[in-house]
């Protein structure tokens, strides 16, 4: 804890300040504004966007996809460079993967799986950024120029479930249309209701299907919130605990944590192409 | 769990992004690598069509000295023959020439012993004649010897 403010801050205080969210939304009243305390933010209800995750989340995947053209168009195939080796080397994996594992025509997955690997990596990423940094200095400015009291600034998007679940469900309205599209609604409907154990079976059917449907999405999403809320709320405990022993945790987690950044944006991508290969399986 | 806009906004900028990666990042990779495979490709082709190539000239080349070799030894060849020949008839329009050379100074030798020949007999009758008057001690008749003298003259 190494910002002012800090030591009029209970541990339990430093920890919740550190997981809420900035919010802009829509007050009871009617009239819309930033939620000053956890409480208002609870309010808002639906009608609110938290404004520090939203804004990380489309600052790193407009930086990664400009960047990667930049570097595209300046790239040349006779004399490439160091940074345009690093960028084929991913595009490269993500390609090799995507071959692998997805063997119909659509020229959409691929650089759909790019852009969930990288934008996922970078969000991740941020959970390495030792937590005080941007949130203290956040906070200080949210303190003297806008008056907040302990203005929270998450700066990790993947410890939001709304931006895991949008990209998972994203994905899941893409399993659905191209199911339709390949297999027919009658097709779509057909797997869910007769698969398993024929047509007599059908409301048994239905129970092991339409759940093993629902799951996809939610455990795609859920697992990568839960894995880097779980390693976002060690950090937190790390800092609001141990105090100026703080730094070799700090450093064996980070090292563990470097670890799971990769793959779980690996794992998402992963999952993302194997679900949407098999929406493409015509009907057996 | 607080779910809110939040959940729409990143599934709008989902769609955004995908949407832009597909049309403006993705194709300049792919357009790269397959430019580079292409040229690879094409640089092994070319490296082994050059292979063939430098076969074939080297089989030619072989060929074409052979050939060299042997018109150059047929030339030799032919060129000794030749100047055997040249040597040859050298050697027998010299024979010939001698021959005639001497042929011909044999034919003047005897011409011009002929000759000395007949200018003595001639003489020889104007001798007798010389030493008859002397003989005699007179004139003698010339027509009247003349048959006799010239019969001498024939006996030499």
């Amino acid at each position: 804890m190494a910002e002012a403010g800090a030591e009029s801050q209970t541990v339990q205080e430093y920890i919740v300040h550190h997981l809420s969210y900035l919010t802009y939304g829509r007050f009871p009243d009617g009239h819309w504004g930033f939620a000053h305390t956890p409480e208002e933010a609870a309010e808002m209800g639906f009608m609110a966007i938290h404004v520090d995750t939203m804004g990380w989340s489309i600052a790193l995947g407009a930086a990664f996809l400009l960047w990667f053209r930049w570097i595209g168009l300046r790239a040349s195939a006779d004399n490439p460079g160091p940074i345009q080796n690093f960028v084929e080397s991913i595009f490269e994996f993500v390609d090799g993967r995507v071959a692998e594992s997805f063997t119909h025509k659509n020229s959409l997955i691929a650089p759909l799986a790019l852009t969930v690997f990288v934008w996922v990596l970078l969000m991740n990423t941020m959970d390495l950024v030792p937590v005080d940094w941007i949130t203290g200095i956040a906070a200080l400015i949210g303190e003297h120029v806008f008056g907040f009291d302990h203005m929270p600034f998450k700066i990790v998007p993947t410890t939001d479930p709304n931006i895991t679940m949008g990209l998972s469900l994203s994905i899941f309205a893409m399993i659905i249309w191209y199911s339709i599209k390949h297999k027919g609604l009658g097709g779509f409907l057909g797997e869910l209701a007769f698969h398993p154990f024929g047509k007599w079976m059908l409301p048994f059917n239905l129970m092991i299907e339409v759940p093993t449907l629902l799951a996809k999405p939610i455990s795609l999403g859920l697992r990568l919130f839960g894995n880097l809320y779980a390693g976002e709320l060690l950090f937190l405990l790390i800092a609001g605990l141990l105090g100026l022993y703080q730094l070799p945790a700090h450093f064996v987690w980070a090292v563990f944590h470097l670890l799971v950044v990769p793959l779980q944006a690996f794992v998402f991508m992963m999952l993302t192409v194997v679900y949407l290969s098999a929406a493409h399986e015509a009907a057996h | 769990m607080d779910i809110n806009l939040t959940i729409i906004g990143q599934s709008i900028a989902f769609a955004i992004f995908v949407w832009f990666c597909h049309r403006y990042v993705w194709p300049l990779f792919a357009n790269i690598l397959d430019e580079r495979k292409r040229t690879i490709a094409d640089g092994l082709e070319a490296a082994a069509q050059a292979e063939l190539k430098l076969e074939s000239a080297n089989r030619e080349s072989e060929q074409q000295l052979d050939e060299a070799k042997t018109s150059a030894a047929g030339i030799i060849d032919q060129a000794n023959r030749r100047a055997t020949q040249i040597i040859d008839e050298a050697k027998q329009q010299a024979q010939v020439e001698a021959e005639r050379v001497m042929t011909a100074a044999q034919a003047e030798i005897e011409q011009e012993a002929n000759r000395a020949r007949e200018e003595l007999r001639a003489q020889v009758s104007v001798i007798a004649i010389a030493g008859a008057e002397k003989i005699l001690g007179r004139e003698v008749d010339q027509a009247a010897n003349e048959e006799m003298l010239s019969q001498l003259a024939g006996e030499l």
